[in-house]
C-alpha cells in the first residue's frame, strides 16, 4: 500500500500537458492539387550562349509557317526539325501521343484530343498500376501536409519527374556521401 | 616568522595549488554546463514553466554561441497518431538527396556531412544490410545495383531505449524515439544496440555557419546538438507533428517515400501497407519497426 502510494506521489506529478496542437476531428481544410507543368512554348536547340545556356526557340517560330503533313514514325526520320531527340519510350511511334498539326494537343489511344498539360490521363491509359498507386499516394513526389486537416499538399505531374521521351531516370552522380560513416573518427577528434 | 608557521604556509599553498592543477580538466569539463542545466529535472516531469525556461536558455545560448536568432519549440504528440514510414526500393535510384535534405533541415555538423541518413548500395538479390557500401561515388543507378536508404526505424521494441542507463531517449506516444540532449551522458551504449546503425555521436561540437542554420527547432528534435551527446531520427517530428511531411520526403526526386498516420485508415501508408509486398528490415530481431520497404510489382 506504501508502495502504491509513493508510486502515486511520482507518477501523478507529472505536468499537465499542452494542448495537442491537432485540430479536432472534422472535415479536411486542405486540398490536394495536382503541379501544372509551365506550358511548353519554346524548345532548346543546340545553340549555347555566352553563358553556355542552350539557345531556345519558341514553337511557333517554325509551327506558324509550316504545317507538317504527317508524323514520322520514329526520330530516326526526324531530318529538319528536333533533331537530335532522344527517344526510348517502348516501341510507340511519334504519332502514337502527338497529332499532326496541333502541337499544343496530345492523342488519347480512343483518339479524343487532350491539352498538352493534361498528359497525365494520357500516361494513365498504359501504366495502370503506376496509375494506381498514384491515386493512393503511393506513386509520385509530393510536398506539404500529411495531414490534410491541418493544411494542403501539391502533387508532383508525371513530366516533373519523368521525360515523356525518355521517362526511365538517367544515371546522374549523388550527393557525396557523410565523412563520419559511424566507424572512423574525424581527425583531430579526441 | 616561527618555522613550524612558514612549513604550514608552504604546504598549504602546495596543496592547494595541486588540487586546482588536478582539477582542472573538470573545471573546463564543466565550462560549457550552466547550474540550471545541472540542476535541472528529467524532461518528463518538467513543469509548464521550467520547460520555458530551458527553451529560452537554449535560444539565448544558440544566440551567443552562433550569433543566430532561432525559435526552439516543444511540440507534444497529438492525440489519435502514430507515424508510420514506408519506402519504395523499386523507385529509389540511391541519388542521396534525402539526406542532404537532413543534413540541412536538422541543422547537422557541415564538417562530417552527417545525415540521419545513410543509403546503402547494394547487391541485387542480397538483403545483406552489413555487405552493403555506403560511401559509393559513381553515377546512380547503377547496373546491377539497389539503392536501400536506412534511417531510425522508430521501433516499438526499441533496444536503444532498453539501454539508455539514465532514461535520456524513450519512445513518445506518436512511435516516435527522442533524446534529451542534456540529459544524454554520451556513453553511446544504445548507438551499439540500434542494429540499423542508427545514432550519430557528436564527436565535436556541431559547425554550421549562421546563415545556414535551420531557425525553426524542436526541442526533441533538430536544435543545435552540443558535443559528446548521441542523436538521431525523429521522423522530423518539429514539422511532422504540425502536419507536415517530412524533409527526406519532400526532397526525394523519385517519390519513394510515403508517410502518415497508421491509425489513419484511409492514410497512404496504410494503403501501401496493405496493398504492396512490404518488408521490415532485420525482422529477427523483434524490434518491430515502424519504418517499411516495399515493392512495386
Amino acid at each position: 500500500m506504501r508502495f502504491l502510494l509513493v508510486a502515486f506521489v511520482v507518477l501523478g506529478c507529472q505536468r499537465d500537458r499542452r494542448e495537442p496542437v491537432r485540430p479536432p476531428p472534422g472535415a479536411p481544410i486542405g486540398t490536394v492539387e495536382i503541379h501544372q507543368p509551365e506550358r511548353l512554348t519554346s524548345i532548346a536547340t543546340t545553340e549555347v550562349d555566352a553563358l553556355g545556356r542552350p539557345i531556345r526557340v519558341a514553337c511557333v517560330t517554325c509551327h506558324s509557317l509550316r504545317k507538317p503533313t504527317r508524323l514520322p514514325s520514329s526520330t530516326a526520320e526526324l531530318d529538319e526539325f528536333h533533331q537530335g531527340l532522344k527517344f526510348a519510350h517502348g516501341t510507340m511511334s511519334c504519332g502514337s501521343c502527338h497529332v499532326v498539326g496541333d502541337q499544343r494537343s496530345l492523342r488519347r489511344a480512343d483518339g479524343s484530343l487532350v491539352d498538352m498539360r493534361d498528359a497525365i490521363v494520357l500516361c494513365r491509359q498504359c501504366h495502370g498500376p503506376q496509375a494506381r498507386d498514384y491515386d493512393h499516394g503511393a506513386h509520385g513526389g509530393m510536398a506539404g501536409h500529411w495531414d490534410l486537416s491541418v493544411g494542403g499538399r501539391t502533387r508532383n505531374h508525371c513530366v516533373d519527374c519523368h521525360d515523356p521521351h525518355v521517362p526511365a531516370f538517367q544515371p546522374s552522380l549523388p550527393v557525396l556521401p557523410p565523412r563520419d560513416l559511424g566507424i572512423a573518427r574525424p581527425t583531430g577528434a579526441q | 616568522m616561527k618555522r613550524r608557521v612558514a612549513l604550514k604556509v608552504v604546504g598549504a599553498t602546495l596543496g592547494a595549488g595541486a588540487v586546482a592543477y588536478a582539477g582542472a580538466p573538470v573545471a573546463e569539463w564543466a565550462a560549457g554546463l550552466s547550474l540550471d542545466d545541472t540542476l535541472r529535472q528529467h524532461y518528463k516531469v518538467l513543469t509548464e514553466d521550467e520547460l520555458a525556461q530551458i527553451l529560452r536558455r537554449h535560444e539565448d545560448e544558440t544566440k551567443k554561441l552562433h550569433g543566430v536568432d532561432v525559435h526552439i519549440e516543444d511540440i507534444p504528440a497529438q492525440d489519435g497518431v502514430s507515424f508510420g514510414y514506408a519506402l519504395n526500393l523499386s523507385a529509389c535510384i540511391g541519388c542521396r538527396k534525402c539526406a542532404e535534405a537532413c543534413h540541412q533541415e536538422n541543422n547537422h555538423d557541415r564538417r562530417t556531412n552527417n545525415s540521419y541518413i545513410r543509403v546503402l548500395e547494394m547487391e541485387q538479390g542480397s538483403f545483406d544490410m552489413e555487405r552493403g557500401n555506403v560511401d559509393y561515388d559513381h553515377a546512380v543507378p547503377a547496373p546491377g545495383k539497389y539503392y536501400m536508404p536506412v534511417q531510425c526505424h522508430q521501433c516499438d521494441d526499441a533496444p536503444c531505449v532498453k539501454v539508455c542507463p539514465v532514461e535520456a531517449t524513450w519512445k513518445e506516444k506518436d512511435g516516435i524515439v527522442v533524446v534529451d540532449y542534456n540529459w544524454c551522458i554520451g556513453c553511446r551504449y544504445c548507438e551499439a544496440a540500434c542494429p540499423y546503425h542508427a545514432r550519430r555521436f557528436n564527436w565535436q561540437p556541431p559547425e554550421i555557419p549562421a546563415e545556414e542554420i535551420n531557425p525553426q527547432q524542436g526541442y526533441l528534435s533538430n536544435r543545435i546538438r552540443p558535443q559528446g551527446v548521441v542523436e538521431k531520427c525523429t521522423f522530423c517530428l518539429h514539422r511532422t507533428r504540425r502536419g507536415l511531411l517530412p524533409a527526406c520526403l519532400e526532397a526525394c526526386p523519385t517519390g519513394a517515400r510515403v508517410f502518415g498516420n497508421l491509425l489513419d485508415p484511409k492514410s497512404e501508408i496504410r494503403w501501401v501497407l496493405e496493398h504492396k509486398r512490404v518488408y521490415v528490415l532485420k525482422e529477427e530481431l523483434g524490434t518491430r519497426p515502424r519504418f517499411f520497404y516495399f515493392f512495386d510489382e
